[in-house]
């Protein structure tokens, strides 16, 4: 029994860690949208709060939480206080198994909340699949029909595209092998990352991505020309902020589950051979810096990716959505899982793999 | 106690509370946030038994899938609060009420019986709830009604389909 209070303080200080670290990330990500689109549209963008508007997200954070909580007489008053808090509560739920990298003490892997989980892949598609109800319970407790519109949207939207997610997930799974998130970043190491044997697994996940995170051109809940709002029409103060610090950290998730499955996590190549002759591996605090930067470094242009297209690309209509979703993307991702079937037997008989 | 006993407890608690609020909540949409919430409990419950693959496919298919198809009917049709029926006495009725209770004797007879003895789980079956294992198994044993299943699974797929367009064309 000795040893549980040990584990029990590292994984405080590992999810104190991450849950801080995590909404920082998101406070930031809101202020790099604000600016790069500003750039995209020749504007300033924030520039008051701090040094080149460093501290806006903090004012704007400020701002929300001293605002009024307005919540309109007829919502179903239990639905509408709890959906937000499910909407991040599950997004964040998300980081309990991602690896930021690996690095032991006491046989122990630091650079991740629950390391070496055997499902760790089917634990991240569930916890993006269960995110939806957060959406969903807002849109119907409002009682308003642009807001259950939203929700309702919401719904269709993630079953279409989870399908086409988890599809093209397959085929990089037929390489790595394994569920586990660690096993997969593994495989990957020195340069053989799946994006180079997956491009249309690669291209496909990357829409769903969008589809799933509800970013534009697949913000249709939330389309304010058609939904004033959509589903957080009801919502003011903090408990808007909740739904828009849960998108902004369910892209992360998106991105952090491209770097982990398609680009390799920390790995690149021949670095950490480099790193070994130079007196820096296991045991050595700065190999676990290295991974983490190498790691998030890989996030900062996929990131960028999600917000350069929400500002280039118009909105799609309700029916092009569900054409692509099941006509496109759908037979798209099992004619990939076919295809890499087919060469890995094909390789596998000639014993190149 | 030890942790084991403790997660189990509570997930059972859980699960019995929300599968009881399932069936007599009026609103539908509470019954079926309860029973979202039942298979989360049910999830907790497949892990403290060692079948991860279990518990991570009940979250990703029922909770994750089907509930969200339920919710969305709900929502699409706008169901207001479930009416009080009033339901004669009837055989269905009788029936069902004698097979409860049937069901309910087998389950007391069942856990206060003498237990015949103590199973002993074996290496290999610890590690049985493994993805690893369960693909194994299903692609080697169970090949056949693995593929039967599927094969069923296909054929209600294309018959809902059928009868989705031939409302569409009337």
């Amino acid at each position: 029994m000795d040893a549980i209070p040990a584990g029990a303080l590292i994984l405080g200080v590992k999810l104190f860690l991450v849950v801080n670290v995590l909404l920082i990330i998101a406070a930031y990500l809101v202020y790099f949208e604000r600016k790069i689109s500003a750039w995209m549209q020749s504007r300033v963008g924030p520039n008051r709060v701090g040094p080149l508007g460093l501290f806006q997200s903090f004012a704007d954070v400020f701002k929300l939480y001293t605002k009024e909580d307005i919540v309109p007489a007829l919502v179903d008053k239990k639905y509408h206080m709890i959906a937000p808090v499910i909407s991040i509560g599950i997004s964040m739920a998300t980081y309990a198994v991602i690896p930021f990298g690996e690095y032991y003490v006491d046989g122990v892997n630091l650079m991740a909340v629950a390391p070496g989980i055997s499902i760790g892949l089917l634990y991240l598609l569930a916890m993006s699949s269960v995110g939806v109800y957060g959406i969903t319970l807002a849109g119907w407790s409002s009682n308003n029909k642009y807001s259950l519109l939203g929700g309702l949207r919401s719904a269709a939207q993630m079953i279409s595209y989870e399908l086409s997610m988890g599809l093209a997930l397959i085929g990089a799974l037929m390489i790595s092998g394994s569920l586990d998130l660690l096993e997969i970043v593994k495989s990957q190491s020195g340069g053989k990352w799946n994006l180079f044997f997956q491009p249309i697994g690669f291209i496909i996940f990357l829409v769903a991505a969008f589809a799933e995170t509800n970013r534009a051109p697949f913000d249709l809940p939330e389309a304010e020309p058609e939904l004033v709002g959509g589903y957080h029409t009801e919502y003011s103060g903090m408990k808007f902020g909740l739904f828009y610090l849960a998108e902004y950290i369910n892209m992360l998730t998106a991105s952090c589950m491209v770097t982990v499955i398609y680009l390799g996590g920390w790995d690149i190549p021949f670095l950490y051979e480099n790193l070994a002759k130079a007196g820096i591996s296991q045991g050595n605090p700065l190999l676990a810096l290295i991974q983490f930067g190498v790691f998030f470094g890989k996030l900062i242009p996929l990131l960028f990716f999600f917000i350069w297209v929400r500002w280039s690309l118009p909105r799609f209509r309700y029916d092009q959505l569900m054409d692509l979703g099941w006509k496109v993307m759908l037979p798209l991702a099992l004619a990939n899982i076919l295809l890499t079937g087919i060469v890995m037997t094909i390789l596998q008989y000639f014993g190149i793999l | 106690m030890s942790l084991h006993v403790i997660m189990f407890s509570l997930l059972a608690i859980l699960a019995i509370a929300t599968g009881v609020l399932l069936v007599t909540r009026r609103n539908p949409v509470s019954a079926a946030v309860s029973l979202i919430l039942h298979f989360f409990a049910l999830s907790g419950l497949y892990l403290t038994l060692n079948a991860q693959f279990l518990a991570a496919v009940q979250i990703l298919v029922y909770a994750g899938a089907i509930m969200v198809l339920v919710v969305f009917v709900i929502m699409l049709l706008n169901l207001g609060k479930e009416q009080n029926m009033r339901e004669n006495f009837n055989p269905r009725t009788a029936i069902t009420i004698a097979m409860s209770a049937a069901l309910i004797m087998q389950l007391v007879l069942t856990f206060t019986g003498n237990p015949t003895g103590k199973n002993q789980l074996s290496a290999a079956s610890e590690k049985i709830g493994s993805p690893a294992e369960i693909g194994n198994i299903l692609y080697s044993t169970y090949i056949f009604p693995f593929e039967a299943i599927s094969l069923l699974l296909l054929v209600a797929v294309v018959g809902s389909i059928i009868l989705a367009k031939r409302t569409v064309d009337k």
